[in-house]
């Protein structure tokens, strides 16, 4: 669950962290009044869940309430990457000498937690990682002993700070990584964090994304921050293709066939089993695969699931091929599966054999599975080929087309 | 139209009421109905659904064959 700017802000005030003025405003008039109660130049901000505000025209400074009223009233209505924002921060504005950037995630190669921190912050980190590594200092701690400041001062001496602002910049990235942890955070980020002409150390704009699972635990942040449990936040709103893949899952309770996100590429994903969805989409990708959507199927869904959403897919006019993959299932029928991708090419008016790049689900009834891809043509492989070595052959088939 | 399985039922299965139920009861995917007591027939659209859990064959024993389409020649 990703949280607006205004509700990270109010998250990280609660672990104490530094943080300029700052008022949620739905309309000009309250930005007006921000604006007069913060009683100088200010900063008007979209909230929005998307990023790339500054370059869409989503903040802009004021030196007057009328000029915040303004900027508030054009934002307001200003889409972003086609969301609207549900309000505007108005922010009081900060006289910057440095920036510098903290995140705290998890580590998915390390499987552990990470902090990020760098000296150069307010500029994409991954651009600091590649051109200025020196700058960028990673500390892997555990998720299960103790936290301990010490963790976090190694973190920001780690790129040459020492002093009085490695005083602060500990106290900042020490309560930013002990919130990640107690409130089941997958992403706390803080960029920039400035330090300002007086030598004070705030957090100017942040970032915060919450386990989705975990919200029932934290009704209390929740509840605080005006929100309901189970609220689900999306960077985008779901395309038709999105939606019509949730409408095909709900219609039949048989397994799962759907979850599905959409992407721009030409090979479409039918893709699951514990995990393996992730695994196979990042697979594709490494092999040079441009995936035209993400989704998960499992649990063994009817074959008349598996086929509309079959037909769904290959219905795109970017869906070139599509690679029916899983890792080794003992709860859902390969011959179903099987039957299903088979019938919603069919039914699309496609030839299977042509439109499937591969299959390749080992497990339960498999070789029910294999005689009915046989019958039809369908290029297949068993569980002897890995899921990486799979979506080689599948995007190798797919550059074939 | 199914494409995967094909389901024959013996003719002398009608007029048998206890059977017919049965088969009806016994089938998870529904490819059974009954339209009249006494009488049972196949659901096109469910046939693909088949599980071969052979649930049929052990309440109508020796009535029903279940075909798989794909192992045909």
């Amino acid at each position: 669950m990703r949280f607006y700017e205004y509700e990270s802000k109010r998250i990280l005030a609660k672990a104490g962290i530094p943080l300029p003025k700052s008022h949620f405003c739905t309309t000009a008039e309250q930005a007006r009044e921000a604006a007069v109660a913060i009683g100088g130049p200010v900063v008007v901000k979209s909230q929005v869940l998307s990023g790339g505000r500054m370059k869409a025209g989503g903040v802009k400074f004021a030196d007057t309430p009328d000029e915040a009223a303004k900027h508030a009233a054009d934002i307001l209505v200003l889409p972003i990457k086609d969301l609207l924002p549900v309000g505007v921060l108005v922010e009081e504005k900060q006289q910057v000498v440095q920036e510098y950037y903290a995140a705290v995630t998890y580590d998915g190669r390390a499987k552990r937690p990470v902090i990020i921190f760098s000296d150069m912050g307010g500029i994409d980190i991954e651009e600091v990682a590649e051109q200025h590594p020196e700058h960028l200092s990673r500390t892997h701690f555990s998720a299960l002993r103790p936290f301990s400041d010490y963790i976090a001062k190694t973190a920001v001496s780690n790129v040459g700070i020492t002093g009085n602002d490695l005083t602060a910049l500990t106290r900042i990235v020490s309560g930013l990584t002990r919130l990640f942890l107690d409130r089941d955070m997958t992403l706390a980020e803080i960029n920039p964090i400035g330090k300002l002409a007086d030598g004070r150390i705030i957090a100017l704009d942040c970032h915060a994304d919450m386990e989705q699972e975990a919200q029932r635990q934290h009704l209390d942040l929740l509840k605080d921050l005006g929100l309901v449990g189970d609220e689900k936040r999306q960077a985008r709103p779901p395309t038709d293709f999105e939606m019509e893949a949730e409408r095909i899952d709900g219609a039949d309770p048989r397994g799962v066939a759907g979850n599905l996100t959409e992407f721009d590429g030409d090979l479409g994903l039918i893709i699951g089993a514990g995990g393996g969805s992730l695994t196979l989409f990042d697979a594709v990708r490494a092999a040079g695969g441009k995936p035209a959507n993400y989704c998960e199927i499992g649990g063994n869904p009817s074959v008349s699931k598996a086929a509309n959403l079959t037909k769904l897919i290959v219905s795109r006019p970017n869906v070139k091929k599509i690679a029916v993959m899983m890792n080794v299932v003992s709860n859902t029928r390969v011959d179903i599966v099987a039957r299903g991708v088979v019938k919603g090419c069919i039914e699309a008016g496609f030839n299977p054999a042509e439109k499937i790049a591969l299959f390749r689900i080992p497990g339960s009834w498999e070789g029910e599975g294999f005689a009915i891809l046989e019958k039809y043509g369908v290029p297949y492989v068993d569980r002897t080929v890995s899921m990486d070595e799979a979506a080689r052959i599948a995007v190798e088939n797919m550059k074939k087309a | 139209m199914a494409m995967f399985i094909r389901v024959d039922l013996d003719p002398a299965l009608q007029g048998d009421a206890a059977l017919c139920k049965a088969l009806v009861e016994a089938c998870p995917v529904d490819i059974f109905k009954s339209p009249a007591e006494g009488q049972v027939v196949t659901v096109e659209e469910n046939l693909d659904e088949c599980t071969l859990c052979d649930l049929c064959l052990q309440a109508a024993p020796g009535k029903v064959t279940v075909v798989k389409l794909y192992r045909e020649p």
